[in-house]
């Protein structure tokens, strides 16, 4: 399929996974995801996030991270089909 | 010979150096910088080597001062023990390769290697051997397997001296070594990790933040109190006491050098907390009024720290802290506070924007009452009632809120996001633990105890002279009139200067009323820093900043003093 359905990190579910496709940022925020293992093409999975537009919460290589908020809103994800899970 | 241990944050590297290590351990800061590390030695054969564990870094490519040091650091080294983390091999391999392209022997540790049985991962070692070109040895460092092998490999070493390569291609050889080398099959969740998902979560771990904070606050107490009434009291009473009364009556019961060494007594009697001689309240008030709590407080935030709870607070109070102008982070260096500011103030440096750095600083040294004050505090107003102790602290928790909030609108900049790794729950290392309590605890004493001798000291000398009630007699109006004190009590907000914890017990021959006690200790924790605490910040912040934030803790002290003494 050519279509391909992209959204934020917070607004994936908790409990649903999908890879990485683009991180929306300059330099700084670019080297300091991928210092934790967040690249494009990896595969993530949302644990929680918080209330009141706290942090995120996800599973990446079986480590998880906490990204707050706004950093979460630049994180692209294409999430795992919905017919699948 | 010089070994570094370096790795990724969370992988058990500062329980491999105290595997490697003897109790001779030694915490530095890195110089011109607040970046602390620990070094110490251990035996290869006949030679005795040198270990440095370095702070842990993600990887060269600095995105912190602390990665800036472990970069410095790597520079002086003659191996590197590369310790990693074996269930999280994707990420950790990242800063293997980085390594292997600078050119020093490297030994790869697969730390926490049991966990990749349950976890049902499967690592083909050889194959990992052969793709880096070093010894890779998997190890147990909580239950010390494998710590042997790793000695014996540290001679063979190696640098493949790999091509240096940009980001992109260095994640994609780590991918295609995981591809090689590893295997993950179906596992279940453990209760560890559910544990560790519900204490991240809105309801959930607002729940178990709450129980661990007043748990915490509760075995601080416990410890505390037993220190106090079964170990420290018991022998200044029975030991030293009868020991101060016969050298008082040496020196005739009274007289200069009386005040000074054993102060004046109370009907008769040396009183450890009223006499306020260098050998009774200056001994008394650091080893049995403020050890006790200084003891028990570290105990309890090391197992915090190494059961590995505090980043996910960090998580669950992040919301909160965005409304002062701090993030989530900023608890870390808060919760110190409550052991002593200085340690605190400096922890502040973990925070990347000097706003934050500011706000915190200010923040820590305003309203977070230090343990050594607290142990006065229950002490002195907890005698007069629970309730007081209650006022005490809802006044300070009050006053942090709303200074924060007001910080956060007056210092302009931005605070960057929270962005931390959540390490699995972990069992601590008790002898590792126990390492870093004693490095807490016998920093406290070399650090409060000259100071505390100096200011009984000085505070005798310029009240026998009575420099004192001149100051008094100065300040009085403030005082008296708008914070209800009496004038007496001005040499004690002079003294909080020195020392808190002193300050406060200078309250106490003064007969005040428990609404008294209270404006006092209030307006002694928030009023000034102590002298310690104030040499940091003036290095922390800057000559302008420290003066910015002086004058808003004056600010804040007197507003909050004379509300408090309006309200009650």
């Amino acid at each position: 399929m050519p279509y391909e359905r992209q959204i934020t990190l917070t607004r994936m579910r908790a409990g649903q996974s999908g890879i990485v496709v683009h991180l929306q940022g300059g330099r700084g925020l670019v080297s300091r995801l991928s210092a934790l293992g967040i690249i494009p093409g990896k595969r993530i999975t949302k644990v929680s996030s918080t209330l009141m537009r706290g942090p995120v919460t996800i599973e990446v290589d079986r480590a998880r991270v906490a990204i707050g908020f706004g950093m979460a809103s630049r994180i692209l994800v294409q999430p795992n089909d919905e017919s699948t899970k | 010979m010089k070994i570094l241990l370096m790795g990724n944050p969370n992988v058990g590297k500062s329980v491999v150096f105290s595997r490697l290590t003897g109790v001779r351990v030694i915490a530095s800061n890195y110089p011109g910088t607040t970046v602390s590390y620990t070094r110490g030695e251990t035996k290869l054969g006949e030679d005795t080597a040198e270990v440095i564990d370095v702070p842990g870094t993600y990887t060269l490519e600095p995105t912190s001062e602390a990665e800036e040091v472990a970069l410095e650091m790597l520079r002086t080294g003659d191996v590197v023990v590369n310790v990693v983390n074996a269930t999280n091999l994707e990420r950790n391999l990242y800063l293997t390769l980085q390594l292997l392209e600078k050119g020093v022997p490297v030994v790869v540790a697969l730390n926490m290697w049991d966990d990749t049985k349950h976890l049902g991962i499967d690592i083909n070692l050889d194959k990992l051997r052969e793709l880096l070109g070093v010894p890779v040895v998997p190890t147990v460092a909580v239950t010390g397997e494998g710590i042997k092998e790793l000695v014996e490999n540290i001679s063979k070493a190696a640098s493949p001296r790999l091509p240096v390569r940009s980001r992109d291609e260095r994640w994609a050889a780590v991918g295609s070594i995981i591809d090689q080398v590893q295997h993950v099959t179906h596992r279940h969740h453990t209760w560890r990790e559910r544990l560790s998902d519900a204490s991240v979560k809105p309801l959930s771990g607002g729940i178990i933040a709450l129980v661990v904070l007043a748990a915490s606050f509760i075995v601080i107490r416990f410890i505390g109190e037993g220190l106090i009434g079964y170990v420290f009291d018991p022998l200044f009473d029975n030991l030293w006491a009868p020991v101060l009364t016969r050298l008082s009556d040496l020196l005739q019961g009274g007289g200069f050098l009386h005040d000074i060494v054993i102060g004046r007594l109370i009907n008769g009697e040396v009183d450890f907390l009223q006499s306020f001689g260098l050998l009774s309240s200056g001994l008394y008030i650091p080893f049995a009024a403020v050890l006790p709590y200084v003891v028990s407080f570290y105990l309890v935030l090391s197992l915090l720290e190494d059961v590995g709870y505090l980043p996910r607070l960090a998580v669950m109070v992040d919301t909160v802290m965005h409304r002062l102008g701090l993030h989530g982070y900023a608890i870390i260096p808060t919760l110190l506070g409550f052991g002593c500011n200085v340690p605190a103030v400096l922890a502040t440096r973990i925070l990347e924007s000097k706003r934050e750095r500011f706000i915190a600083a200010t923040l820590i040294s305003i309203a977070i009452p230090c343990a050594a004050l607290q142990a006065m505090i229950f002490g002195l107003v907890g005698a007069r009632g629970a309730q007081y102790v209650v006022i005490v602290y809802g006044t300070l928790f009050v006053v942090w809120i709303i200074l924060g909030v007001i910080l956060r609108f007056a210092v302009r900049g931005f605070t960057p996001e929270l962005l931390i790794e959540i390490p699995p729950y972990r069992l601590p290392l008790w002898r590792a633990m126990l390492q870093k309590v004693w490095m807490r605890v016998s920093g406290f004493l070399a650090e409060a105890i000259p100071i505390i001798l100096g200011a009984v000291l000085v505070i005798n000398v310029l009240y026998f002279f009575g420099i004192f009630e001149a100051i008094a007699h100065f300040t009085a109006p403030v005082i008296t009139n708008f914070l209800g004190l009496p004038e007496e009590a001005v040499t004690a907000v002079v003294i909080g200067f020195l020392r808190k914890d002193v300050a406060l017990g200078m309250l106490a021959p003064l007969a005040l009323s428990a609404k008294q006690l209270v404006v006092g200790s209030v307006v002694l924790a928030m009023f000034f820093p102590c002298i310690a605490t104030f040499v940091v910040l003036l290095r922390e912040l800057g000559v302008v900043n420290m003066l910015k934030s002086t004058g808003i803790m004056i600010a804040a002290a007197l507003i909050t003093g004379g509300i408090l003494n309006l309200v009650l």
